[in-house]
């Protein structure tokens, strides 16, 4: 024991030693694990493989407009080292993949890591490491709550800003409204409800008048359609993941039930939702969005639809332009550059929170026009604001002003 | 086949643990006792390293369970994946929801995983061969089902799974939690092993190999063959359950996904690879799942850039690659190959 104990004392002096002899030079520079004069490292988990690893194109893009970032010159003088292992959408592998980029890579923080279950998994211990949890690709609205959490922070809309966003559209543009809602039983579909409930006001959720709810393992959803139909309901919420929001759109067709119809961001898919629905039954779905469809020709001309199209076409020329994670992960990798650009050359962890937490107007690229991103020390969700849009024929066509849940004081 | 395949095992396990050897096991132990002391002060081995090191006793004292079953008795299961659900989900709601301190959790879970062994394998006895490896594995598919049933939820929490956190040393000792808990799950292993060894020196042990060589021979000698067969399964069950306990504890995390079937997969080819009549096969095992298994994926990404092939391999190329070349080279598994390849030097 003396033996080591000599050993430590050792090498504990030598370490005091060495942070004296450094201390000048570090008086304008400040690194905590992950950061140098060089480099800054970044971790990331996403799921490469297994049933959701459509998503890897998330994963792929941030690593590639991370490469571009690196190609240009890097921020402020340093390269990003992207680090960005395979979770398989599975929360235990997310565990330990996570803890290896905090404990063995020593990355300086993690930015984008996706799925609310893995994000769940890792939410406690990032906090308790005080390693940030940055920009997390999911739309749960725990991941807003700097007072417990100070270390997590999400990046799109939230499911319950969105909720009281149709709330709000219910109330002012529906006349007599009898709402009826389907939701998934679940974190996801709770977030929804609450947060639609808040947007209507206590006083006017009586106006729901039928909550039919399913569960994910349920084959089909009919029975909730015609006990909603029945309700005499004449707005209908749609809180359902992509296989039901089909579902629940044909079915409404067939029992020729016509209300109107709000259905979530989660589901605003031509592929997965409206062409196995029927693109007919379809018409005239009200949904929310917040970033422009590089399709859609009336931003064939907008810079940033551009510059994405030229990055796209130089750092991933095999990719589906047509796959939303492109424009999504080239979107979120944007808003980490600008918060590590407003680092400057204080790269500590809680100097990275503070820059996150800093945002005040930024236009993040293929947000649509007027959706600004804004932060603060207790506004931990960067993007609050969405534009309505309705499905006509086979694309979306924006309606209305940009309908946002910020606080007005901000 | 599998009974085939243990009967040629039996002479070679016999002589893999010759008395003379003895000294050599117990300073591996030590050696790997003081490991915090000599890696973790001196920074060769990080936290994230002896949680990985963790991992593999608790692997292996999971492939021990089957190799008990498996490998001595000759019941197949595909299903022990469940079984160490078990044991991980009795000790995080515990941790949970009553705060239990982590240590007493383990002998509960070890109880609990013995009766739920010890029932199903009373019907299970009726079937033999395939039809058992079947009802195994449709308990190993229910279990994570059940996990995410919504009226289990207020104990199991969904699919959210549970989060615990792992235990300070106590006595302010100078460790990380780590490598505190990693010296725990040595003490454990080497328990259970200690504990299966002298099981199988026994008279039960023989009587569970006569069952597993000829079970009408054995019942001929006088041998409850439907006793032993449910205990056995029992104590299999209780040694991945105790295994998934400490996994839980050192993972700080469960949830229904951390247990697909995939797992029982897992640990029956971890079995087999290390050896599934064998002792020293289970620690072989035990690295196998963690190492192979776990970091197959990034093994073949690396070897692509490394040698820069043109296609692209999918994940689970090298780990197929490795099993087919393992089971060419070495029938027995990896200590039975050691043991053949040891004998036949001294023999030249």
């Amino acid at each position: 024991m003396t033996f080591l104990d000599r050993r430590t004392l050792l090498a504990g002096s030598g370490a005091i030693a060495l942070a004296l002899a450094l201390s000048p030079a570090s008086a304008q520079k400040k690194y905590d694990e992950g950061a140098t004069d060089t480099e800054i490292k970044i971790g990331n988990t996403n799921p490469y493989s297994g049933n959701a690893s459509a998503y890897g194109n998330i994963g792929k893009t941030i690593d590639a407009f991370f490469k571009k970032v690196n190609d240009d010159g890097g921020i402020n003088g340093r390269k990003i080292n992207f680090i960005s292992y395979d979770d398989g959408y599975s929360p235990p592998k997310a565990v330990e993949m996570v803890r290896k980029l905090v404990e063995e890579d020593k990355v300086l923080f993690l930015f984008n890591t996706l799925g609310t279950p893995s994000n769940t998994a890792i939410h406690k211990y990032m906090n308790q490491k005080k390693v940030p949890q940055l920009f997390v690709a999911t739309g749960a609205s725990k991941w807003g709550n700097p007072k417990e959490f100070h270390w997590t922070m999400g990046w799109q809309p939230d499911y319950a800003t969105e909720g009281a966003i149709y709330a709000k559209h219910i109330l002012s543009n529906v006349k007599d409204p009898k709402i009826g809602i389907l939701m998934q039983n679940d974190d996801y579909g709770k977030d929804y409800l609450n947060g639609f409930k808040q947007g209507l006001g206590k006083d006017n959720e009586k106006l729901i008048v039928e909550l039919a709810t399913y569960e994910v393992t349920d084959p089909t959803v009919d029975s909730q359609m015609i006990q909603l139909k029945n309700s005499g309901a004449n707005v209908f919420f749609n809180i359902t993941t992509p296989k039901f929001a089909a579902q629940a759109i044909k079915k409404a067709a067939e029992i020729g039930w016509k209300p109107v119809h709000y259905l979530n961001n989660v589901s605003s898919s031509f592929g997965a939702v409206f062409k196995p629905a029927g693109i007919e039954a379809s018409q005239g779905i009200i949904l929310a969005l917040y970033r422009k469809d590089p399709a859609d020709p009336q931003w064939a001309n907008s810079p940033d639809i551009a510059a994405w199209k030229a990055f796209m076409a130089k750092y991933m020329p095999q990719a589906d332009l047509r796959d939303d994670s492109h424009n999504y992960g080239y979107s979120v990798a944007n808003t980490m550059v600008e918060v590590l650009k407003n680092c400057g050359d204080n790269l500590t962890r809680e100097n990275v929170m503070k820059q996150a937490a800093s945002l005040k107007g930024y236009e993040a690229p293929m947000l649509l026009p007027g959706i600004k991103i804004n932060t603060s020390s207790t506004d931990y969700y960067p993007i609050q604001a969405v534009r309505l849009a309705r499905v006509n024929g086979e694309s979306f066509e924006l309606f209305g002003e940009v309908q946002s849940n910020e606080n007005p004081s901000q | 086949m599998a009974t085939t395949a243990t009967t040629a095992n039996s002479p070679v396990t016999a002589a893999a643990r010759p008395a003379g050897h003895k000294w050599w096991i117990w300073l591996m132990v030590l050696l790997l006792a003081l490991l915090p002391l000599l890696g973790g002060k001196t920074g060769l081995i990080s936290n994230y390293g002896f949680l990985q090191l963790s991992l593999m006793i608790v692997y292996a004292i999971a492939v021990l369970g089957l190799i008990l079953l498996t490998g001595f008795n000759g019941q197949i299961s595909l299903g022990h994946g469940a079984f160490f659900a078990v044991g991980a989900y009795t000790s995080a709601v515990l941790i949970d929801q009553a705060s239990w301190p982590y240590w007493a959790t383990l002998p509960v879970a070890a109880i609990v995983c013995f009766l739920v062994g010890y029932i199903f394998g009373m019907p299970a006895l009726r079937l033999e061969g395939h039809y058992l490896a079947l009802a195994t594995f449709a308990l190993a598919v229910a279990v994570p089902q059940f996990l995410k049933y919504r009226h289990f939820e207020w104990f199991t929490n969904g699919v959210q799974g549970i989060n615990i956190f792992k235990p300070d040393p106590p006595f302010g000792l100078p460790l990380s939690a780590d490598q505190w808990m990693y010296l725990i799950v040595l003490f454990v292993a080497v328990l259970m092993f200690w504990i299966a060894r002298n099981l199988l020196d026994s008279r039960a042990g023989r009587a569970m190999m006569a069952i597993r060589d000829h079970s009408m021979a054995a019942s001929t000698m006088g041998v409850n063959v439907a006793h032993y067969k449910t205990v056995v399964f029992g104590i299999s069950a209780l040694y991945t359950g105790v295994a998934g306990a400490l996994h839980a504890i050192i993972f700080e995390f469960v949830a229904p996904d951390s247990f697909r079937f995939e797992l029982s997969i897992a640990i029956l080819v971890g079995a087999v690879v290390g050896g599934i009549a064998s002792l020293p096969g289970a620690v072989i095992g035990g690295i196998f799942v963690q190492v192979i298994d776990k970091y197959a994926d990034a093994l073949t990404k690396k070897l692509t850039t490394a040698v820069s092939l043109p296609l692209d391999l999918e994940p689970w190329t090298i780990y197929g690659i490795a099993l087919i070349l393992l089971m060419y080279v070495m029938p027995m598994g990896i200590a039975g190959g050691l043991t053949a390849l040891w004998r036949k030097l001294r023999g030249s």
